[in-house]
């Protein structure tokens, strides 16, 4: 509960919550819900959507097939809900049951009639009036027995009680005050709720911590820096691990066979590899944590050293690919850097089985193809008073919008952005406790000739080819969702469009204008039999970055309107 | 239902770190009272964090300087809230229009130092355009035209604060004019 002196001043706050909410509001009281347990979580029944990417793999892939692709031209709003908030709307309306949970920046939780829309409850989070909030975003909530579990911008994890909103338990992760904040959605593994933070631009120290989901205490924690003593340890020198980044703020995928989560990690700080000699571990790299006791079982390291703001937060997605024969349970990663990284999981560690660029690239020499260590082009590696030009941007290849797989068409559809560079000059920095510590000043650029900035792309990973290439003018920040159905569902661009694709041939089936742009993860779902698709609509964050960026350098201003509604569709009956 | 509204709404209140965020850090959950009338101003970073600063240490039409308001009777640095923090630079006079002129003090202006988008740090100064910068979302402000926006997100100018100089200190002529911090979202 909360602390008794701070009582009168929350309850007047949440008289005002409440007259905005009663009016909507339906309360089905505490029963009716059904519990989220491992193995409902492990195997989910096909119109459940329970967390971030649906299923541990990662793969963002709903077997429901009763849109297709000869139905989707008849794809219809159903309902759709104002968030009341502007900023980045990221996370994915996740179900269970008909009951639908949605996060939106500033932390509201709101949870609905998944078919009807009637608002059940709605969670507020009063935050500090002083909080700096460099990514105003949240990716969604994590579901466990009978909770909703959100973490947040001042860098608490809250428990929810999924039938009222109530809040059951919150803890305090780490401190806002130093530069802590929690965007990601998080995993619930083995009965655990595991968090990252980020706030790799302002001197943290990433970790990830597994809290008990009943009480909230917590179970374990690693960081993602090792300290001097540790394994690891040496690839920092003097004090520069106590302030390195390496953040962790997308969720992990989980391989519950072999108990292990996979963690992304970011870059280091601050961000010129010169002030940091050596490679930096685990900055930007993979990360298994045993589920159960947070040991690292393994790594790999994407990129040593790193000086281009490439986090590699995303994590990989679990798929078992054929290559030369071989069966291979694979890691599948578009990294930020722009290569797409194929590793091999198993109980003794990660390896490393191929990586390509899938986007130009031009910072590696090369890869070396025991290890996948790369090589690195000094006349693209900023320095401390050395400027560099790089492609792709710091912005990445891909950044945190999530690659989906399709089993039927045993395609990887990437977000990519191709075709935005970056120009970058480190310069020293001080650490100072919540303050920016990047140590460098950089403008984004477009390559002479390009005629579109996003791309969709297919690529078969039993072949490593790329099988099909959409284009689009506007930078792509859409999170991917396809289907049974034989779709792909995808927003991202600037002009506020959302679109259904051909899985396997990339021709656009349907689009639909929205209120804004669209950078929120689409989910799939069904209630009484019908097939639904949701996502929301809310353009910020990143994708506004990049693109006031984009307009410094073009020498115009792109408007893309702010404000969040959360938008359900299903086929005309 | 009215009182579970209220009660989960209470509940999401986040001050339990309240009391060491001071000392560790950049105060996020304080409104502590900010700057008025004959405070003076000391670093807020770098090697001479917390010592005075007078009107020389700020370079004509150049680099910004992040301070907090002092209580001149006590010596309290008013640091209890980012909310509180004051970006200084000193500029041509002549360039100054004429409301940024009357609040200005042989050429020094003073604004707020927390951007009026989300909040962070205005923490840079860019040369070649004579702006302030917040390098969270590239939002910029030209200090000659009362902080107005020149480029990126920020909704608003920046707050700004009055300045004099008494007896060769610099000191503010009053409190904050205009909204300190993010606008509700």
């Amino acid at each position: 509960m909360i602390p008794t002196p701070h009582r009168t001043a929350a309850l007047a706050v949440a008289a005002a919550c409440a007259l905005t909410v009663a009016p909507a509001a339906q309360d089905d009281g505490d029963g009716g819900y059904t519990p989220v347990t491992n193995e409902r979580l492990r195997n989910p029944e096909p119109g459940n959507w329970l967390m971030y990417r649906r299923t541990y793999d990662g793969w963002g892939y709903s077997p429901l097939d009763q849109i297709t692709t000869a139905n989707v031209g008849r794809l219809k709003p159903v309902w759709t809900f104002s968030t009341g908030v502007r900023e980045g709307h990221e996370a994915p309306p996740v179900v269970n049951d008909g009951r639908m949970f949605v996060t939106t920046p500033q932390n509201q939780v709101f949870a609905f009639d998944a078919a009807t829309g009637d608002l059940l409850w709605r969670y507020a989070r009063e935050l500090p009036p002083a909080l700096q909030q460099l990514h105003p975003t949240n990716r969604g909530v994590a579901l466990y027995g009978d909770k909703v579990y959100i973490g947040t911008v001042d860098t608490h994890v809250v428990a929810l009680d999924a039938a009222t909103g109530d809040v059951v338990w919150e803890q305090a992760v780490e401190d806002p005050a130093v530069g802590y904040y929690i965007t990601m959605a998080p995993l619930v593994a083995d009965g655990k709720v595991m968090v990252g933070t980020s706030g790799g631009e302002l001197g943290i120290r990433g970790f990830v911590a597994a809290l008990d989901a009943e009480t909230g205490q917590e179970v374990w924690k690693t960081h993602t820096i090792p300290s001097p003593d540790e394994p690891g340890g040496d690839t920092w020198p003097g004090e520069t691990w106590r302030n390195g980044g390496a953040s962790v703020w997308a969720t992990a995928t989980y391989d519950p066979e072999l108990n292990q989560t996979y963690w992304g990690t970011g870059n280091p700080g601050p961000w010129m590899g010169d002030a940091r000699p050596g490679d930096n571990l685990y900055t930007n790299s993979v990360l298994a944590l045993d589920a159960s006791t947070g040991a690292i079982a393994g790594y790999h390291q994407y990129h040593w050293n790193g000086s281009w703001d490439w986090d590699e937060i995303d994590p990989p997605l679990l798929i078992d690919i054929e290559r030369d024969g071989r069966a291979i349970p694979a890691l599948v990663h578009p990294g930020r850097n722009g290569y797409l990284w194929i590793l091999e999981r198993g109980p003794s560690g990660i390896g490393f089985i191929d990586a390509e660029p899938y986007v130009y690239q031009n910072a590696f020499t090369a890869i070396d193809p025991r290890t996948g260590r790369p090589s690195y082009d000094p006349e693209h590696t900023p320095g401390t008073g050395k400027p560099a030009s790089f492609c792709p941007s710091l912005t990445g290849g891909k950044n945190w919008p999530p690659a989906a797989f399709n089993p039927g068409t045993r395609l990887l559809y990437i977000p990519a952005i191709e075709n935005v560079c970056t120009s970058m000059e480190g310069r020293p920095v001080e650490y100072t406790p919540g303050r920016m510590f990047t140590g460098a000043r950089s403008t984004y650029e477009i390559r002479d000739g390009a005629d579109h900035l996003g791309e969709l792309q297919a690529w078969n990973l039993d072949s490593g080819e790329l099988v099909w290439r959409r284009e689009f003018a506007s930078p792509n920040w859409g999170p991917v969702l396809t289907t049974a159905g034989g779709l792909v569902f995808m927003g991202g661009t600037n002009d506020r469009h959302f679109r259904a694709f051909d899985a396997a041939s990339g021709d656009e089936l349907w689009s639909i204008r929205t209120n804004s742009g669209v950078i929120g993860i689409p989910s799939s779902f069904a209630v009484d039999g019908r097939q639904y698709i949701a996502v929301q609509s809310g353009w910020g964050v990143d994708a506004q970055r990049m693109q006031g960026g984009l307009d410094r350098f073009r020498g115009e201003r792109t408007h893309v309107p702010q404000g969040g509604v959360i938008w359900v569709f299903a086929i005309e009956e | 239902m009215e009182r579970r509204e209220l009660l989960k709404a209470a509940a999401g209140v986040g001050l339990v770190l309240r009391g060491r965020q001071a000392a560790a850090g950049q105060a996020v959950g304080d409104s502590a009272p900010g700057p008025r009338a004959g405070d003076r101003f000391v670093f807020a970073l770098g090697a001479r964090r917390g010592e005075p600063i007078v009107p020389s240490d700020l370079a004509p039409g150049g680099a910004l300087l992040l301070a907090w308001p002092m209580d001149p009777a006590s010596g309290a640095v008013r640091d209890g809230s980012r909310l509180n923090q004051v970006a200084l630079v000193r500029l041509d006079p002549a360039t100054l229009d004429a409301a940024t002129a009357a609040r200005a003090a042989d050429g020094i202006v003073a604004y707020s130092g927390v951007c009026s988008h989300t909040g962070c740090d205005v923490s840079e100064w860019i040369d070649s355009t004579r702006t302030l910068l917040c390098p969270c979302h590239d939002s910029e402000f030209d200090p000659a035209r009362g902080a107005e926006v020149v480029l990126g997100p920020a909704p608003r100018r920046l707050a700004a604060l009055p300045l004099a100089i008494v007896d060769g200190a610099l000191e503010a002529a009053g409190g904050f004019i205009g909204r300190v911090g993010a606008d509700p979202p």
